[in-house]
């Protein structure tokens, strides 16, 4: 054991410029991934989950919940990229963690996973509130669906959905189509529409409803309809990305592996879809897709090469940045045609789409208009499934110089005229007057 | 001095006795002076020996950094300065928007100066530019008085002068405000006019004019000199005194003054365009009318001339009716009717008060109160009548200017506690002339009535000498003893008055003023006693009054002296940990410190050009925390600066300024109203403020933690407990506070970066917080533990 904390400080040790930056610009991929348990039954039962995310190089540690030496960072430093809560039930995290490390662990960039299931823990539901997504209240709330319930040997409570509502982002989903609906089983949750860094990947059918199915319904129940979230992601303002689903059972491969029919329909799939739906969004959560990165933001006057510490007024500019989508592996130059710069100051003044050379590099070229004042170059770039851009670089604009203005205004030449001819005829009246006695 | 030469064949036994006499009074006032110049420059070091050689309240701060600016990048940097650290995210043209006398001044004296291998900061010379130019100032106004009244009222003005609280409450060493140079500017200029009116010299007027430049180039008042020589030129001219020295003394400083003044960015078209500037014109044309009416009125007979004038100011009177309409139409379609609003608000008081709050906002905009005018002018107040009276008797160009420069300008500084300082040097010249006339007529007395004393003949035999002169140079009447001479003309115009009286009767008349010898000799000494009065009055203003730099306070009390020195403090700390393109909001009065002393970019500053850009951040300081921080977030604010008394009793503080900051923000966003931070008209921030009040961004800065520190929360301003004592900030965070809380620095939180769900918001809170209160923990700091 010993031997294996002096490696462990070693690794950590030569990692350290790593480690410092959960996002380093080279590889925004997370690698150490903790794993956070129930009990380890959960490790075989969803193993072929976990297969697929080794499978991809990431590096699993299994711990259990309340094991009491679990901690996410020592000495202020981050020992894993990104958490899974498999824990639906927990109470209390052993160690160090509570809620508010969860949150400080988001908030430093880091991505989470969390899986809720019925009677999830108030833990859980905290954790799943401070990130913008609401269970329902009732403990044992089960979304059931009459009609979108996945056809089984056993006609049950139709709690088994299949849900084939997903999200239209080939970005969050991959550019596959999944044909096969998603098996579900949980709890559903609400979003408010309010929260704009929220979204919903795979809703509820709109004849589905969540309440207890052991009970017989009493009031209406609160959660109705396609309001009710299955799954969905955050991508907070940091770029740290948060799956939350309702259900831990959809994870598992006993789900993985089983065939679906969808009430009322006639094609039987012999696979769910649930495989590929969380390993794309795996692929999602965990960096491997839609990370954007701008680099080289320059910008000079038309004809030179010189950034200027200010510009002047109606001086023509070129403006460029380049950028590129990591592909998993390498950086690979984003090609879009709707990245705007703004030259800012207070509103938008110059408002331009940039083109791009397919090589990712972007440029726009325009003219600074009529006003002086501290301007900014700015970027802002939300795109569904992206992580945003924001570049703002300030630019002063001063007005001309004394020397800078027309020298002659050929409007004025009346008044040399008239200025001028005054003069001369002042000295001819001053030379008449004093020597013609 | 020396007498005309024309007299010298006349008396030469008695003009050999003068000239000594004038050489020594000569040379005696000349030393005189020069002690008046080394009491004036010293008499304003208070400032540097009590707390030490710094710049001191706000303005200096930024002219210091235009001086700095200039002497680093030169001349034309200075002109072309667009400055992106104020004003964000406008900027300000600073070349264009400034007036640039003082600094160019200060830049000279520097350049010079290390010119001479004389290695010397550009703070030093900044911080002596004003106590060197309040001795220019004195000088000045002895060239002034002494135009008007003789030598003797001169210096009296000079020393008076020197001295004069009101002068010294803006030039003490280290208050580098236009001010300190626009003063001397200013009477070197009416000394300059009244000097040309006396002798008609064009060498004089060209001098004005250059002289009018340089005080154009200095301060924004040189409006009162170009609206005051045009009414003193229309008083001679309704009183019958027109001249060809009037026209010599006016129309070229019209002309020059104009195109010179053109010259300086900030003024431009202004020159010719505001009716600041329409008096000049007016009586410009005025002026060559009477002269063209009197040239008319030599060539023609009487009758023709009568005939001339009745056709002309018939079809005169209807062209300049109509050129009148045409004026008026065009002044009244622009909606100040051409004026600016500072002007506006001197001529009609209350002006500023309904409209401009931004104006009647500033303290030195506000009208006086009886007790600065004894705390400023002291026992001038008393002397100023009878300098009037003495102007009268007798009333020639030049005194009558005096009297019009004194009856203005009272009514100025009664408008504006500001324009005292230009009150001030009319007080002291005609209180200068005053005790000078009345030592005169005691002395004299005394003279004649002692025995012991047998020279007072020969006095009289001087008085005689001279007069005979005088009327000797009446008869001789060349053009060039009029050059020759300095001192005549004024003696000749007090002479119209007298219509050649025969010397001996002006003798009997002396001889009749003498007063009885024990009550001149009693006034004598009381009037030594009020002049002493008024010598220590003055070192005593200089010394505890005026010379505080109000970013070092001071305090007495029974354990000793207190300095307060905050506002360096916190200026320091932005300066050494805060990014250098942070931008940092404040109150407006505290821009130009933070520029020049944090280097770090302001919102707003004390040239309070942009009255909108103002009124967005009076309007943060009154919103609540949320609206307050999209407002700021908006305009890239990282920082905002409080400045807070509560805890020391320093009473200028942002609280006891909040009503103008709700008064201006509401004057441009109407959301804010002034009777949502009043209750029941009164202004409290105890338990009974209002909610907006309690709420408003402005009393939780201030009052954060406020609480902590005696337990209770007593403000020692406002002599109250706070209304509202415990209460956390969400979007804002305490990132420093200075040793006795007077200065109190916020940091905008960023955006939150997730966005909370709806339940259970209790419990979740507290975690929330905590954990954010343990990140931020360290940055906080409690002087008081």
């Amino acid at each position: 054991m010993g031997k294996f904390w002096v490696i462990f400080v070693a690794s950590i040790l030569i990692l350290l410029p790593f480690l410092c930056n959960s996002f380093s610009p080279d590889t925004p991929t997370d690698r150490r991934v903790l794993v956070l348990l129930d009990d380890f039954a959960i490790k075989s039962s969803h193993s072929s989950y976990f297969n697929s995310l080794k499978s991809r190089g990431f590096d699993l540690d299994f711990k259990l919940a309340d094991d009491p030496k679990i901690a996410l960072q020592r000495y202020g430093q981050y020992l894993y990229d990104a958490l899974i809560l498999f824990c639906p039930s927990i109470e209390r995290f052993g160690g160090s963690i509570d809620v508010a490390a969860i949150i400080d662990f988001v908030d430093s960039g880091h991505d989470l996973v969390i899986a809720a299931d019925v009677n999830a823990s108030d833990l859980i539901r905290e954790v799943a509130t401070e990130c913008g997504v609401d269970f329902d209240e009732d403990p044992s709330a089960m979304v059931i669906d009459h009609t979108g319930y996945s056809v089984s040997e056993t006609e049950g409570d139709h709690t088994l959905i299949a849900s084939d509502d997903f999200i239209k982002s080939d970005v969050i989903l991959g550019s596959n189509k999944i044909t096969a609906p998603v098996l579900f089983q949980g709890i559903g949750h609400s979003l408010n529409p309010v929260n704009s860094l929220v979204l919903k990947v795979l809703s509820a059918s709109p004849s589905a409803y969540s309440a207890n199915p052991k009970s017989k319904l009493s009031t209406p129940p609160s959660l109705t309809g396609s309001a009710i979230s299955l799954v969905s992601v955050v991508q907070a303002r940091n770029n740290a990305r948060i799956l939350i689903s309702g259900s831990l059972s959809m994870f598992s491969n006993r789900f993985f592996r089983s065939g679906v029919q969808k009430a009322g329909s006639t094609t039987k799939h012999e696979k769910s879809g649930n495989e590929q739906f969380l390993t794309e969004l795996s692929k999602w959560v965990f960096h491997e897709r839609g990370h954007l990165k701008a680099v080289n933001v320059k910008h000079h006057k038309v004809g030179e090469t010189n950034e200027p510490a200010l510009y002047r007024i109606n001086d023509e500019l070129v403006y460029s940045v380049e950028v590129y989508e990591w592909s998993g592996s390498s950086w690979e130059p984003y090609v879009a045609d709707d990245v705007q710069v703004q030259f800012y100051m207070m509103s938008p003044y110059v408002l331009k789409t940039l083109s791009n050379d397919k090589k990712g590099l972007y440029s726009a070229s325009f003219k600074v208009p009529d006003v002086y004042g501290v301007f900014q170059f700015k970027v802002e770039y939300q795109k569904l499934g992206y992580t945003s851009l924001s570049l703002a670089k300030q630019i002063p604009v001063r007005p001309y110089r004394h020397n800078e203005y027309e020298r002659f205004i050929p409007t004025a030449y009346p008044y040399y005229g008239a200025a001028f001819s005054t003069m001369a005829g002042f000295f001819i009246f001053s030379f008449v007057h004093l020597y013609n006695k | 001095m020396a007498a005309p030469e024309t007299s010298t064949a006349a008396v030469p036994t008695l003009y050999t006795n003068n000239t000594l006499r004038n050489a020594f009074g000569g040379v005696l006032s000349f030393f005189i002076l020069l002690l008046i110049g080394v009491m004036a420059f010293s008499i304003r070091l208070f400032s540097v020996i009590k707390y030490e050689s710094v710049i001191h309240e706000f303005d200096p701060y930024f002219n210091y950094r235009v001086t700095q600016f200039l002497a680093k990048n030169g001349i034309y940097e200075f002109w072309n300065w667009f400055d992106d650290r104020t004003w964000y995210p406008l900027g300000r043209v600073i070349g264009g928007t400034v007036y640039p006398g003082l600094t160019l001044t200060a830049g000279t004296i520097w350049w010079l100066l290390n010119s001479l291998n004389i290695p010397l900061s550009v703070e030093t010379v900044c911080v002596f530019t004003a106590p060197i130019f309040s001795a220019f100032a004195s000088w000045a106004t002895f060239l002034l008085t002494k135009e008007v009244k003789g030598t003797g009222a001169g210096l009296t003005a000079a020393a008076l002068l020197a001295m004069v609280p009101s002068y010294i409450s803006r030039s003490v060493a280290g208050s580098y405000d236009n001010e300190a140079v626009a003063i001397f500017a200013l009477i070197f200029t009416f000394y300059l006019y009244i000097k040309t009116l006396n002798t008609g010299s064009l060498f004089y007027a060209t001098l004005n004019s250059i002289a009018y430049f340089y005080m154009v180039c200095s301060w924004g008042g040189y409006t009162f000199i170009i609206n005051l020589i045009p009414m003193h030129v229309l008083l001679c001219i309704v009183t019958g005194r027109f001249s060809s020295r009037l026209y010599i003394a006016y129309a070229p400083l019209v002309v020059l003054g104009t195109l010179l003044a053109a010259l300086v960015p900030v003024v431009g078209f202004n020159a010719v365009m505001t009716s600041e500037h329409f008096a000049s014109f007016l009586v410009f044309i005025i002026l060559h009318v009477v002269a063209f009416v009197y040239y008319i009125k030599g060539i023609l007979s009487p009758k023709m001339f009568k005939v001339a004038v009745t056709l002309v100011v018939s079809v005169g009177l209807a062209v300049c009716c109509a050129v009148i309409a045409v004026l008026i139409a065009l002044v009244a379609s622009s909606p100040t009717k051409g004026w600016s609003g500072r002007s506006l608000s001197l001529l009609d008081p209350t002006y500023a008060s309904k409209y401009i709050p931004i104006i009647a906002s500033v303290s030195e905009h506000q009208p006086p109160t009886w007790p600065s005018y004894f705390m400023d002018i002291n026992v001038l107040a008393f002397l100023v009548p009878a300098g009037i009276i003495a102007c009268f008797s007798p009333l020639s160009d030049s005194s009558s200017f005096v009297v019009l420069y004194i009856a203005t300008s009272v009514y100025f500084s009664g408008v504006m506690v500001r324009l005292m300082l230009v009150f001030a040097p009319a007080a002291c010249i005609t209180s200068g002339i005053a005790l000078s006339q009345s030592f005169d007529v005691f002395t004299r007395s005394i003279k004649f009535q002692l025995p012991g004393i047998s020279s007072n003949t020969e006095v009289d035999a001087a008085e005689t000498s001279s007069a005979t002169a005088e009327a000797q140079n009446d008869a001789v009447k060349t053009e060039k003893s009029e050059e020759t001479s300095k001192n005549r003309p004024s003696k000749k115009s007090k002479k119209k008055e007298k219509e050649e009286k025969p010397s001996t009767k002006a003798k009997a008349e002396k001889r009749l003023l003498a007063l009885p010898l024990d009550s001149s000799v009693i006034s004598l000494l009381l009037l030594i006693l009020l002049g002493a009065f008024y010598v220590v009055h003055c070192v005593w203003a200089a010394a505890e009054a005026y010379s505080a730099p109000s970013i070092v306070l001071t305090s007495r009390s029974h354990d000793g002296l207190h300095v307060f020195d905050d506002f360096r403090e916190a200026y320091g700390w932005l300066r050494h940990n805060t990014d250098v393109d942070d931008k940092v909001a404040s109150w407006w009065d505290y821009g130009y410190q933070t520029t020049a002393m944090a280097n770090r970019t302001v919102i707003v500053d004390n040239n309070t050009w942009n009255n909108t850009h103002i009124a967005t951040v009076g309007t943060a300081m009154s919103s609540p925390e949320k609206a307050a921080w999209e407002i700021f977030h908006s305009l890239d604010v990282k920082y905002v600066l409080v400045v807070f008394g509560g805890l020391v009793g320093y009473p200028s503080d942002d609280i006891n300024k909040f009503l103008w900051m709700v008064r201006i923000g509401g004057g441009v966003f109407p959301h804010i109203k002034e009777p949502d931070y009043l209750r029941d008209g009164q202004y409290r921030i105890d338990s009974q403020a209002t909610p907006t009040m309690l709420n408003c961004l402005m009393y939780k800065l201030s009052y954060y933690r406020f609480v902590e520190t005696d337990g209770k929360g007593f403000d020692r301003v406002r002599q109250t407990e706070i209304g509202k004592k415990h209460f956390k900030l969400t979007h804002f965070e305490e990132v420093f506070t200075t040793h006795h809380w007077m200065v109190r620095i916020y940091k905008l939180k960023p955006p939150k970066n997730r966005i909370r769900g709806k339940t259970k918001k209790s419990k979740s809170k507290t975690s929330s917080t905590s954990s954010r209160g343990k990140r931020s923990g360290s940055g906080k700091k409690n002087p008081w533990q």
